[in-house]
């Protein structure tokens, strides 16, 4: 089922100088089969917007009236319990005076009684469900002892026991440690494959939401920042916001002048206008050498080293940096170098970003640095 | 071994531990259990048939009878305000909603008697509800309904109390995951809203059943304690002591003794209960 916002807003407070202002008037398209992330630091909105999809929040009427369609039905004037979502918590939020079983049946045993499935429907469908989540033999556990990852899961079957149109997930893995995330993860995206029905889940993991996602909604300070596919989200932020949450970041600030950057004793040709000038680079951006070259000239002081699986970051240090700059190795190239902490050498952009003052009104510039 | 051996926690003084373990004990003794042992000891001083001579009369059966049917009907509407007054506290927000969970506390700070007072000049003949009341022929004072209204007063804020803290501390997600399976209203509440603050309602019954078993000075001002009518076994206490029958008002005195052990016992086993559960979890 499709999700369509129209125009949605929240407020929270009494309307005038009190209020606060949580989400700006959105839109938002969401196609039938989506995995969908919203990604955001905390306070960025995005919670709040997975709760007003599914009704747990109200949003605003005035001055315009927003719309939530899930297909063509419009849901949004319809109640939490009408609305045929399922909604999976951060902390699970099971019932801790019921069994496992007992929990996942819990939506089908308040149904009307006129629509209830049998008892012995609901036991099979509980069954199926527990299965597929592979948690049949802890059906008669209590959620407390269970562990993180096997709650969640219960969690989610529970959500699922309706065969609900939608599935939310408020930041289903935040609370489970990596491993585990990990794996379940993976397991979720499985599911969502295999049962096809569209979710959206929210997340301030940046590398979770591009791992799950089939296309990540970016949010920060109640606006949605850029909708894409993780793929060209990486590549093509739409603004320093996304670009800058979306991984480590270098500065280099400077002056341009006569196509020269300086900052103190670094120097690299740019072609760019005369002026003050911020270019940004990701880890895996910077080379490193032990000369200079006639276009960049970036001295710079190792201080520390840390060999992270498949790379090696190395941590960069010198008076014209406003911050410590982060390069990312081959091990290949870390052993070349002969790197030690202490070592002077020269940092090389292979290529760099910048994002002009006004980001609504200029594109992305990215530009393979000359060498 | 090491000189490490010698030393202890932070705050474990063995001197100090020593001693407030028998002040406690000491001051436990004198002041709790002594004058427990008393009351019995005095109730069957003359042994155990003028006890029960006692007990049995007419005037001490009907003061226990009122004391049981207010006791019985507090309950029920302590329990219902409580629930609601917690509910509506934890889960809504609402301009005045502080200055109602202070209000809650005013049966606390007022003393009884006062409280009684109050209630004689509003519902009392000369009062000002108490005149309209009058001209159509409903009696609220010195009747069993003034005794249960201020007894209802004074135990109202036990189960608010005891439900506030916990409610708040459980949140609310628990209702809104209900929800979005489809619960209403009432199976909410029912199937998940109660379970989990089913101890801390029980415990606040507790509580107000010993209050409202014991209550002497707000009843006392609205009573008129009419022997064999509005008179509650507290009451009928105090009137055996004037009159010198000491032992006829320790008989009522143990009786008094004797419920507020159950409900101490009751009280107990539900910590222990609770302890345990939260044990598990």
């Amino acid at each position: 089922m499709s999700i369509r916002l129209q125009n949605i807003a929240k407020t929270y407070g009494p309307p005038g100088r009190g209020a606060a202002r949580a989400l700006d008037p959105l839109d938002l398209e969401i196609r039938e089969g989506e995995l969908i992330g919203l990604l955001g630091p905390s306070g960025s909105g995005k919670t709040t917007l997975l709760r007003i999809i599914a009704g747990l929040e109200a949003a605003d009427h005035t001055p315009a009236p927003g719309r939530i369609l899930f297909g063509d039905r419009d849901v949004t004037h319809v109640h939490v319990r009408d609305r045929r979502i399922g909604f999976v918590f951060q902390h699970y939020a099971l019932f801790r005076h019921m069994t496992v079983y007992d929990n996942v049946a819990f939506g089908l045993t308040v149904m009307p009684r006129r629509q209830r499935p049998t008892g012995g429907e609901i036991r099979a469908r509980v069954h199926r469900l527990l299965e597929m989540v592979q948690l049949e033999p802890l059906a008669n556990r209590y959620p407390a002892q269970l562990s993180g990852g096997q709650q969640q899961r219960v969690s989610l079957a529970r959500a699922l026991a309706l065969r609900p149109d939608v599935l939310l997930l408020d930041e289903p893995f935040g609370a489970l440690d990596a491993k585990v995330r990990q794996e379940l993860r993976r397991w979720l995206r499985h599911l969502h494959d295999e049962l096809n029905f569209t979710s959206v889940f929210v997340t301030h993991d940046q590398e979770e939401a591009l791992e799950l996602s089939d296309r990540v909604v970016v949010m920060s300070n109640g606006r949605i920042e850029q909708i894409d596919t993780p793929d060209s989200l990486y590549r093509a932020p739409a603004n320093r916001f996304v670009f800058e949450f979306l991984g480590d970041v270098n500065h280099l600030e400077g002056e341009v002048r006569d196509g020269t950057l300086t900052c103190g004793d670094a120097r690299l040709a740019v072609e760019l206008p005369d002026g003050p000038e911020e270019l940004l680079l990701r880890p895996h951006e910077v080379k490193l050498a032990e000369a200079p070259t006639a276009d960049a000239r970036l001295p710079a002081t190792v201080t520390a080293i840390s060999p992270v699986g498949a790379e090696v970051r190395v941590e960069l240090a010198a008076d014209w940096m406003a911050s410590p700059w982060l390069a990312t190795l081959r091990h290949a190239d870390y052993e070349r170098l002969d790197l030690r902490r202490g070592q002077r050498l020269y940092a090389l952009p292979r290529r760099w970003h910048r994002f002009p003052a006004e980001p609504d009104t200029r594109p992305t510039r990215a530009r393979e640095a000359v060498s | 071994m090491s000189r490490l051996e010698g030393t202890q926690r932070i705050g474990d003084a063995p001197r100090v531990r020593r001693l407030l373990v028998i002040a406690a004990v000491a001051l436990s003794a004198l002041f709790l259990l002594l004058p427990l042992v008393a009351i019995f000891a005095q109730a069957f001083a003359q042994g155990a048939g003028v006890f029960w001579t006692n007990v049995t009369n007419s005037y001490t059966r009907s003061a226990i009878g009122l004391t049981l049917f207010i006791t019985v009907l507090t309950i029920p509407v302590n329990l219902v305000f409580g629930v609601m007054l917690a509910w509506l506290v934890t889960r809504f927000r609402f301009p005045g909603r502080r200055i109602l969970q202070t209000l809650i506390d005013i049966p606390f700070a007022v003393s009884p008697v006062v409280a009684g007072l109050v209630y004689l000049l509003l519902y009392g003949r000369n009062g000002w509800i108490g005149g309209w009341l009058d001209t159509h022929d409903i009696q609220l004072m010195f009747a069993w309904p003034g005794i249960l209204m201020v007894t209802i007063f004074v135990t109202c804020p036990f189960v608010a109390r005891e439900l506030i803290p916990l409610m708040q501390a459980q949140g609310s997600r628990d209702e809104e995951a209900a929800v979005t399976l489809g619960a209403s209203g009432w199976t909410l509440f029912r199937r998940v809203t109660l379970p989990n603050i089913r101890w801390a309602l029980l415990y606040g019954v507790i509580l107000t059943n010993a209050r409202a078993v014991g209550e002497f000075g707000a009843v006392s001002v609205v009573s008129g304690a009419i022997r064999g009518q509005t008179n509650t076994l507290p009451l009928h206490l105090e009137q055996l002591y004037q009159d010198y029958n000491t032992v006829g008002a320790f008989a009522s005195a143990a009786l008094l003794a004797l419920i507020a052990l159950l409900t101490l016992a009751a009280k107990a086993g539900l910590e222990w209960r609770a302890a345990r559960q939260e044990a598990s979890t």
